[in-house]
């Protein structure tokens, strides 16, 4: 077995190496290497955990934030765990993003793993990705209001039912019906009948 | 007007008249796209999700995969209460092996806390996971299987699962949601006719393995089913967050097992398998070769099984003995203290992933330094497993949307949190 001390310290040299003054910060906490990043230059730093051959970050492991509140200068902590197949290591990445302007941009052009973790970061904190193809909720229905893992959500929170999705209905509908082709006309029931409708 | 009652026919039945004026040729062919909508409650989808698939022909050209409709908060709710009181919440993540959840929470609150566990709850671990593992694959090949015409083998399947659940509940004292972990050890020790039992069960399970080898393995229909559907290349499963059968399907050599060994996993001999090509066949004859290997692993484990204590003697982590409880001032309060306010992590925040039987189960827990967590995350694989569902049907036909959806062994309670 590979001493992990040994690892982290190696990892985290060629971090500081590839990466330079886009790492903010650097530290060691339980054996893992964490670090933190400013929020304009994430994609960046994503990008060159990714390509760098000597860091090969190929698997984005986890995406997920934490609502900090007033505790902490920044409300949102968004955290990326990155692993490396090749090299076997793993890096956390912190970018703490302000109330005002939950946004960061999104990891999916690197990853396509990152579609569904960043849908679901934005589902539960509303934190948004911008250049993410497909931005919606995921795990709760369009109609929800509010982002419940945010501390201001209400762990009691009720939300009303919401009517059936009449629009979605009709529309899977219309596209398998042919209307032009058939068409559906009452039979003429009597005489009397007949001549009516030949006189209109 | 006039000409188009001259060509109506009437049929005189139903009163049907079809317009059959003459249109440019290809007009009446079915040529635009359907919409078919599968889910969220469809017999084929053991688990609630929605497929709202655009078919051309029996070809699948676009997908919507929508998860969600089992989301309960796990999240949430795991905010609200201490730390041991999250391990029946963990129970439902994925309640077909749940003792792996519970293992994986305590091994992340423990890294936080900075302690191990004796040797003998580290086996203890290992025995039940590895049990765990074997009854979630028996079930995902079962279902996929009987989803396919293959019944018998899913009966000989639910049977051998049988076995491994009873010897879970000799030991839990519960088949499903056994809440076993304790974040510092177990909840109890093995029975005393474990060994023995375990070995009479593995017999039974061998010989229902090799039934259902002969079964499916070279079966025509099968492999006609399975090959060559929903490829992924190994960068491709790396691309999309792939972890465990899977990934190794794909041919890419990770276990967490084997990279970032835990609970003692470097202990044991085993190996991992992988396949080739990356299709539902590989995922399919990885999950049944892992079966194997995961016998395995427990047969080592109740050989080597050390004497000693089933979970740490620090009274502020697990619940003092009786005896000091009521004979001393200390143990009362350290008792009043575990029972009032739970296990108190130091603040920081942790990361720890252990090998579900799906994939990487990871969770990141923040600890403010209360009882409570104050973030829990579960990377749960199934979710992760949804996002490569599109990915792997577009081009398909819509027969082949169920064997890979078999495949991906998508546990509600799991992907939905």
């Amino acid at each position: 077995m590979v001493d992990t001390k040994e690892k982290v310290s190696e990892l985290q040299s060629i971090l500081t190496q590839e990466c330079g003054a886009a790492i903010k910060e650097s530290t060691v906490e339980l054996g893992d290497l964490v670090v933190r990043v400013a929020p304009e230059q994430i994609f960046e730093v994503l990008k060159k955990c990714k390509e760098s051959k000597s860091l090969g970050f190929n698997l984005l492991a986890d995406i997920t934030a934490v609502d900090w509140l007033d505790s902490q200068p920044e409300r949102f902590e968004v955290v990326y765990q990155l692993l490396s197949l090749s090299k076997l290591w793993r890096l956390t990445v912190k970018v703490s993003l302000s109330e005002g302007k939950p946004e960061l941009a999104s990891a999916a052009p690197l990853w396509n793993g990152a579609n569904f973790l960043e849908r679901e970061v934005f589902d539960m904190f509303g934190i948004t990705f911008l250049g993410h193809p497909d931005l919606r909720r995921i795990l709760l229905y369009p109609e929800f209001v509010g982002h419940p893992l945010r501390k201001d959500y209400p762990v009691q929170g009720k939300q009303p039912r919401i009517p059936l999705r009449a629009p979605e209905v009709e529309n899977t509908a219309r596209r398998m019906l042919r209307p032009d082709l058939v068409t559906i006309r009452p039979k003429p029931r009597s005489s009397n009948d007949k001549e009516q409708s030949a006189a209109k | 007007m006039t000409d188009k009652k001259l060509l109506e026919v009437d049929f005189g039945v139903g009163g049907i008249t079809t317009d059959m004026r003459p249109r440019p040729l290809g007009d009446d062919l079915h040529s635009d796209t359907m919409v078919v909508n599968l889910g969220p409650a469809h017999p084929a989808t053991h688990g609630t999700v929605r497929i709202v698939a655009e078919m051309s022909g029996e070809k699948i050209v676009d997908a919507d995969v929508e998860v969600g409709y089992l989301h309960r908060g796990f999240e949430k709710m795991s905010e609200t209460v201490d730390y041991n009181q999250v391990m029946p919440y963990t129970d439902r993540l994925n309640y077909v092996s749940p003792a792996i959840n519970n293992f994986g929470w305590c091994l992340t609150i423990e890294k936080l806390l900075g302690i191990e566990v004796p040797k003998r709850a580290q086996y203890i671990r290992v025995l039940l996971s590895e049990i765990s593992r074997v009854a979630d694959h028996l079930t995902c090949l079962g279902a996929s299987a009987m989803e396919l015409g293959a019944f018998t083998v899913m009966l000989y399947m639910m049977e051998a699962r049988e076995d491994l659940w009873d010897l879970i509940e000799d030991v839990t004292g519960a088949r499903l949601t056994v809440s076993y972990g304790r974040v510092g050890g177990v909840k109890d020790d093995l029975t005393a006719d474990f060994g023995p039992k375990m070995a009479e069960a593995f017999k039974k399970v061998r010989t229902h393995l090799v039934n259902c080898d002969r079964l499916l393995t070279r079966n025509r229909i099968f492999i006609d089913r399975m090959c060559d559907i929903a490829v992924l290349t190994a960068e491709e499963a790396m691309s999309y967050s792939l972890t465990g059968p899977m990934l190794r399907g794909s041919g890419v050599n990770y276990d967490v097992r084997k990279a970032f060994p835990y609970s003692s996993y470097e202990d044991f001999d085993f190996e991992v398998p992988l396949g080739s090509k990356g299709d539902n066949y590989d995922r399919f004859l990885v999950r049944f070769a892992e079966m194997e290997q995961s016998l395995r692993i427990c047969e080592q484990a109740i050989a080597r099984i050390p004497d000693g204590a089933i979970a740490v003697s620090d009274p502020h982590v697990v619940l003092a003995p009786k005896d000091e409880v009521y004979n001393s001032i200390d143990g009362m309060i350290n008792h009043f203290e575990l029972v009032m306010y739970g296990v108190k992590p130091p603040k920081g925040s942790v990361y720890h992933a252990v090998e579900g039987a799906n994939g990487e189960l990871g969770f990141y827990v923040v600890s403010d330094g209360t009882g409570k967590p104050y973030r829990a995350h579960v990377r749960s694989p199934s979710f992760i497993h949804m996002g490569s569902m599109k990915k792997m049907l577009l081009g398909a036909n819509i027969s082949d949307l169920v064997p890979t959806f078999g495949m991906i062994n998508m546990i509600g309670g799991e992907c939905d949190r």
